[in-house]
């Protein structure tokens, strides 16, 4: 469960290593010198009271910088999920056409952490997505080439891309935080228990007895949401109404890998290393040519803009 | 609360009405959260929109803002009707029985003795039939006609399920839902919390909204138990604390009351506040008022207040208005008589109504000192910041003194949340530039004074001069010092009576309970009701012990719950006749034959008889009231009044504006808008995201809610064109504001009286200064009447109208 003590004050052991990765993108690994326990979050979207505390715990640990934007008709602010915003509330309204009562229904949107991650299947820079034994999907923003193979491959649309930085960003599951013991930020800050952390199998038990408290209430479609489509996934819903997951602003009924990601990780991967090895044999050729690439005024003024967060 | 935050996980029911805890108190309702996970809990919410709380609730209705008179009667006339009453609770513990004299009458929505020209009633006749022997008389059958219950049954029998709905809008079927679930409750077995905030005191009827929820608790035998009780939410963190020790203009410390101008000596004060027993045995336990009275005095002029002068009475300020509340501070500046103004840790340009006035008023100030961590936009009221603070500042000549203030996180002290605890706290940062804490800035002011005093002498220096001022370092006195002398202390060594040679108090010691204050002058205690939080051993209220023995919730050595560490107010009630709990399951405290004990400390003497001795120990009758007496100015029952801006008429009684006996200046009633022109009924209310006006200054909470909005249904958006998201004025009768458009399923139009009641919802948390957009605040467009009783201002009811705009430069 959740851990609510305070972090330790001493230096604390060092965190994940080779020796915990169970995959590793564009790339083998060797066997995993330990097995850790699997983890996950649980997301009960029936006590959430979407009150953002989560939102603004993952900007602080992150220390992460959001725009401030404006109000376009809604609750939900930032209106999207952004390379700095990396947990969303999301609000739907929903009239339920057997009670005729309204709902709203507030889902906490970020990465899910499929156990079969199709983000990783799809990243082709070797090592720039990882998955630890315990199931945390892990981007690490030195090897990434900001290519949006990722986000192609995210069945639940995830990952953004940087217009400043051109690499790719979401949750880590607070991989910094698990790694010394410490449930993520957002789960620590929920006021009402709604995101809780701990072994996937004690969540799973935990989330028995809110949907056995959801059916008493009458929600006979209660259920846990941990969809096989993706191997299951290490952040886990309980909805109330689990046999329609697409009601909470669009969380997908059945995600799956798109067909050409795993295509890509067959014949075509390899197909396509060619294509990048020719690009950067181009490359080449074009810098002996041509010179390398000067940067010009307009560049500058371009990069500017990017890094005040301006769109292009 | 007469119980407290972690309580509320031991009920079965929780009420919200009046107020929208999962939005406003967040971290609080993790408790509502906690009892409907582990026992089941349901939750009901009542709200003119369909909230955050009610997101998670298991059953909404919708209401009116401002007709909650209505639907409490309402579920109080079901309750009876349907024989849900805790029948033995209710006449043991009620003035139930209680006979009422015979002038006393209601009718056509108004009591005996109105006066129209004075707006105020001759409350005479609203009082008890006294007998001879100085008692009240009762009638424990509850046959006669003048008791009580049969006033009441009376009373209330105008507001059927029909009259719910046309007052109300509450769909019948759905308000018939929420009196089933409510009337469940008067199972002794069961128990149902009330949470409400603002939502029920900022109406011109507001101290009445809450005691309808009152009435209809003690009816179901739900005050005094563990998962019941009528909690109030406190919209600040120490807004308890700051009515506790009497920051109220008409209050001293400890809920005691200023005098008054015929008041001319201390006997004359005390004349009408000896509170001797309505019925025979009872505690009426302010008989002790002289003791808590004389040992605020002696902590306030320690040696100058001796018998001889009264105690120092002179020294206290005589009240020649019932209070200079904070709508007649702004009235006195705005006409010119009041020059100056210290405003510590508020922003009233933004909090108070009728926002073109309240500028008016700060404009024709010689002087304005703000004391804040944050910029405020009442310290910079004038300076033009277009649209949003069109003022000429060549125009304006007030002083504005900016002093800088500590935040909560860089100040040591305690803090009192809403179920009473004073919760001990230490500086977790140090404070920016130049930044000094209140108590320090506080000192300084006074230690000049009292220079000046000295040095240039004055009409009546005396209460400044005496001060006491016991402090290690004058000029910075520690706040466990102050809290020392908030708790009380020994003056001089007292004897034991019946024994001399032993010391009941000694001089120099801290006081352990309140109990031991004496009204002679050898003891001093700032706030009698904190008595007992930093005793001779130590701070209570640092206490970090969360143990809870047999998990009653009550968690009695975490810091110090006044009175006393009592956790639940009234707990005797959790008690029956014999002195055993209503509900094993629940228990509380019990009577073992010669003494009461229990989880929590009794609030009842510890050796009071249960069967004679009443648990509402405060009052003299010993019960509680469901018929107030004279005690409220409008009314000993609530009585349904219309807002003063209303879209409909008053159905019950169609001549009557607003609430008959709120205050009114002169010019403020012209300035009340009519529904005819200003045909939408607006509310205001906060968001989650932010906290009052402070969090604007931080960036990620405005990047959580970085705009100012207004809330509208799907319908009203259609019927006036208006499109999510866009730009929307929305104007009272006192002002306009510019606002984007949320149009939203949560808000519904309400059917009143035969019409469509339209409904737009303002949030509050804009202003113009800080990192959020800016934006405007809903107190550019309240009117400037608050509730007939304390005055809190009408905020949640009042008339607009919108329309869509094409833009905002």
């Amino acid at each position: 469960m959740t851990i609510t003590v305070n972090p330790p004050v001493a230096a604390t052991a060092p965190a994940y290593g080779e020796q915990d990765l169970l995959r590793r993108s564009a790339s083998s690994v060797p066997a995993p010198g330990r097995q850790l326990e699997a983890v996950s979050k649980l997301i009960d979207v029936s006590k959430c009271i979407g009150c953002k505390a989560c939102q603004s715990a993952c900007l602080e640990w992150n220390n992460l910088k959001e725009e401030i934007g404006v109000n376009t008709g809604t609750y939900q602010n930032p209106h999207d999920l952004t390379p700095n915003t990396w947990t969303l509330m999301k609000f739907t309204e929903w009239v339920n056409p057997q009670t005729d009562n309204l709902e709203w229904l507030i889902r906490k949107d970020g990465c899910m952490h499929c156990a079969d991650p199709g983000c990783l299947k799809a990243c082709p820079s070797p090592g720039a997505i990882v998955q630890y034994t315990n199931g945390i999907v892990d981007f690490d923003r030195e090897k990434c080439i900001g290519c949006g193979y990722c986000v192609k491959g995210c069945p639940f649309n995830i990952p953004r891309i940087s217009n400043v930085t051109h690499k790719a960003y979401k949750c880590s599951l607070c991989s910094d935080r698990v790694a010394v013991g410490q449930g993520p930020a957002c789960a620590k800050a929920c006021p009402t228990k709604a995101i809780v952390f701990g072994t996937k199998e004690q969540m799973k038990a935990h989330a028995d007895k809110r949907i056995a408290d959801l059916k008493s209430r009458g929600f006979d479609k209660a259920g846990l949401y941990d969809p096989p489509g993706v191997g299951g996934t290490h952040v886990m819903y309980v909805l109330h109404h689990a046999d329609q997951p697409s009601l909470y602003a669009g969380l997908p009924d059945n995600p799956r890998i798109s067909p050409i990601v795993e295509a890509w990780k067959g014949v075509t991967k390899y197909a396509g290393f060619a294509v990048i090895g020719l690009a950067a044999a181009f490359g080449f050729v074009h810098h002996l040519v041509a010179g390398p690439n000067k940067v010009t005024e307009h560049d500058e003024e371009e990069a500017a803009r990017l890094t005040e967060g301006r769109s292009p | 609360m007469t119980n407290s935050w972690t309580d509320i996980r031991n009920t079965d029911l929780v009420v919200i009405m009046g107020g929208n805890a999962a939005e406003a108190h967040p971290c609080g309702f993790k408790w509502v959260t906690e009892a409907k996970a582990n026992r089941g809990a349901k939750l009901i919410v009542v709200d003119p929109r369909f909230t955050r709380s009610a997101a998670v609730a298991d059953f909404y209705a919708p209401v009116r803002q401002g007709t909650d008179i209505a639907f409490l009667l309402g579920v109080i006339r079901h309750c009876i009707e349907t024989d849900k009453v805790q029948w033995e609770y209710v006449k043991n513990f009620t003035n139930a029985s209680y006979l009422v004299k015979d002038g006393f009458a209601y009718s056509d929505g108004l009591f005996v003795g109105y006066d129209e020209q004075k707006r105020d009633y001759n409350r005479t006749d609203w009082e008890y039939k006294i007998g001879a022997d100085g008692f009240v008389e009762t009638d424990p059958t509850l046959q006669d006609p003048r008791c009580v219950w049969n006033l009441l049954k009376e009373h209330i029998a105008v507001y059927t399920p029909e009259m719910v709905e046309r007052i109300c809008g509450t769909p019948k079927a759905k308000y018939l839902k929420v009196c089933e679930m409510i009337a469940e409750t008067s199972s002794p077995q069961k128990a149902m919390t009330s949470m409400y905030a603002l939502g029920w005191t900022q109406h011109s009827k507001g101290s009445q909204n809450i005691r309808g929820m009152a009435m209809l608790q003690l009816i179901l035998g739900n005050i005094g138990i563990r998962g019941g009780g009528m909690n109030a939410l406190r919209g600040h963190s120490n807004i308890q604390g700051l009515t506790d020790i009497g920051l109220m203009s008409n209050l001293i410390p400890g809920y005691m009351t200023l005098p008054v101008e015929r008041e001319v000596d201390r006997s004359t004060y005390m004349s009408t506040r000896g509170f001797k027993p309505l019925r025979p045995n009872q505690t009426s336990f302010w008989q002790n008022y002289g003791k808590f009275f004389v040992s605020f005095q002696k902590a306030m002029w320690g040696p100058a207040a001796t018998k001889e002068n009264d105690f120092a009475y002179q020294y206290l300020p005589k009240l020649d208005v019932p209070a200079y509340d904070v709508l007649r501070a702004f009235e006195l500046m705005h006409q010119g008589k009041m020059t100056g103004y210290f405003c510590q840790g508020f922003n009233p340009l933004l909090a108070f109504p009728n926002r073109a006035k309240l500028t008016a008023a700060l404009a024709k100030l010689k002087f304005l000192v703000t004391m804040d961590p944050l910029e405020t936009e009442t310290a910079r009221f004038w300076e033009n910041h277009g649209e949003h603070n069109e003022v000429d500042p060549t125009a304006i000549q007030t002083e504005v003194i900016q002093l800088p203030t500590t935040c909560f996180a860089e100040d040591e002290g305690a803090v009192v949340n809403s179920g009473r605890w004073l919760q001990w706290h230490w500086p977790g940062a140090t404070p920016p530039g130049e930044a000094k804490t209140d108590v320090w800035i506080m000192a300084q002011i006074h230690l000049r004074l009292k220079a000046l005093y000295a040095k240039e002498g004055g009409k009546f220096p005396d209460a400044i001069r005496d001060l006491t001022w016991n402090y290690k370092d004058r000029e910075d006195p520690h706040p466990a010092e102050l809290a020392k002398e908030l708790n009380g202390y020994v003056v001089e060594t007292v004897a034991d009576p019946s024994d001399p040679a032993k010391v009941l108090l000694e001089k120099g010691k801290q006081v352990a309970a309140f109990a031991l204050l004496r009204d002679d002058g050898t003891t001093a205690a700032g706030c009698w009701i904190y008595t007992g939080c930093f005793t001779e051993a130590g701070n209570m209220m640092a206490r970090r012990d969360n143990s809870d023995p047999d998990a009653t919730g009550a968690y009695p050595k975490w810091t110090f719950s006044w009175p006393a560490n009592r956790r639940i107010l009234y707990n005797r009630a959790s008690a029956d006749m014999n002195g055993k709990a209503w509900d094993p399951t629940r228990k509380l405290i019990e009577w073992d034959g010669s003494r009461w004990s229990g989880y929590d400390v009794p609030d009842i003497a510890p050796t009071a008889k249960p069967d004679q001795v009443g648990p509402f120990i405060m009052n003299p009758e010993g019960t509680s009231r469901l018929f107030s007496r004279g005690m409220m100015r409008d009314g000993p029952f609530p009585v349904h009044y219309e807002p003063f801006e209303a879209p409909i008429a008053n159905v019950i009684a169609p001549r009557i504006r607003g609430n008959p006996v709120a205050r009114v200046f002169r010019g403020d009633m012209e300035q009340f808008g009519e529904a005819r022109e200003f045909p939408y009924a607006a509310t205001s209310y906060r968001l989650t995201e932010h906290f009052h006006y402070w969090t604007k200054n931080n960036h990620i909470n405005s990047v959580l809610q970085p705009e100012f909005f207004v809330e509208i249904s799907e319908e009203l958006a259609k019927e006036k064109g208006i499109r999510p998201g866009g730009w929307v004025r929305v104007w009272s009768k006192r002002g306009s504001i510019k606002a984007k458009a949320v149009v939203t399923k949560r808000i519904r139009p309400l059917i009143c009286d035969g019409k469509p009641v339209h409904i737009v919802g303002i949030p509050l948390h804009w202003g113009f200064i800080g990192a959020a957009k800016k934006g405007f605040g809903p107190n550019s467009l309240t009117p400037y009447v608050g509730d007939a009783n304390i005055e809190t201002p009408e905020y949640k009811a009042f008339l607009v109208d919108i329309e869509p705009i094409s833009g905002v430069a």
